[in-house]
């Protein structure tokens, strides 16, 4: 049951994005274009996402469990650290540049874009990248 | 400030909004599981993980989605602005970022806001930061 939920889930996170227009990097960067012709959005779309999942999220918060008996798996780090900012600083950098970001690189990676392949390939290396780099730092 | 009254897609947006707010709930709901697309991938590129069917099949569903999307409507615009060079630094970056950052705009702008995270928001404020000024610099500063 909990794969049917998993997969039903990814599939209408996938629809949200493409009806949301964020499957498309140039109305991505049209939101992240303050200064030129600004596309507010995407800014929307997260109004949206908020506003449905914010009440089952503090419901879950109060849980230890799903309602499927699974274990209620939220993070639990606290401290803002610089980890967390330089990596989310080096993500934006690169969203700025491509407009693409992990959700909709794969919601359309099988639309048949040359472009999505290269940039699912390079994300894939730079996360393979940060594996390599910590295993090596905890030994 | 000058908006693209064109582009703007307020109800579309708000609706596909919902609909991700509804998929990353089922997913916390159901599976007791954040959905961040960057965390699901990333753990599946390590070796001992937990859950991997799971984190697959969330994947599997959002990878076949335009395919079923396809079925009844056409796909929706699919516009790149960059070129080869530009999509692999910012892919780079993109995995690098958010494996050091713990998510993206998935696992803190919408699950981690939606739990009320202080990290989630710094985290979202952070990348909103640097995508405005990456793009302001490669539009208006180098690009003219």
């Amino acid at each position: 049951m909990t794969k049917l939920t998993a997969f039903i889930a990814g599939l209408l996170f996938g629809l949200g994005l493409l009806l949301a227009g964020m499957a498309n990097p140039s109305k991505v960067l049209a939101f992240l274009d303050l200064t030129g012709a600004w596309d507010p959005s995407l800014g929307l779309v997260m109004v949206g996402a908020i506003g449905v999942a914010i009440g089952p999220l503090t419901w879950a918060r109060r849980q230890s469990s799903s309602l499927l008996g699974r274990p209620m798996q939220l993070p639990i780090k606290r401290e803002v650290d610089p980890r967390l900012i330089g990596g989310s600083l080096l993500f934006g950098i690169g969203w700025g540049i491509a407009g693409i970001c992990p959700g909709p690189a794969v919601a359309i990676l099988l639309t048949g874009h040359w472009q999505v392949i290269v940039f699912m390939l390079a994300m894939l290396a730079g996360m393979l990248l940060f594996t390599a780099l910590e295993s090596r730092r905890n030994h | 400030m000058n908006v693209d009254w064109l582009n703007f897609t307020p109800w579309s947006s708000l609706a596909g909004g919902a609909l991700i707010g509804l998929a990353t709930s089922l997913f916390v709901v159901a599976n007791g599981r954040i959905a961040g697309i960057s965390g699901l991938i990333g753990s599946l590129l390590q070796r001992g993980s937990e859950g991997v069917s799971e984190k697959a099949l969330f994947l599997l569903g959002l990878l076949i989605a335009p395919l079923l999307w396809g079925l009844f409507a056409a796909l929706p615009q699919i516009e790149f602005k960059s070129g080869g060079s530009g999509l692999i630094v910012a892919g780079v970056l993109v995995g690098i970022g958010t494996r050091y950052g713990s998510g993206c705009t998935s696992g803190h702008g919408v699950c981690g806001i939606s739990r009320l995270s202080p990290r989630s928001m710094v985290a979202t404020v952070c990348f909103m930061f640097s995508g405005f000024v990456t793009v302001f610099v490669l539009r208006h500063l180098l690009g003219g």
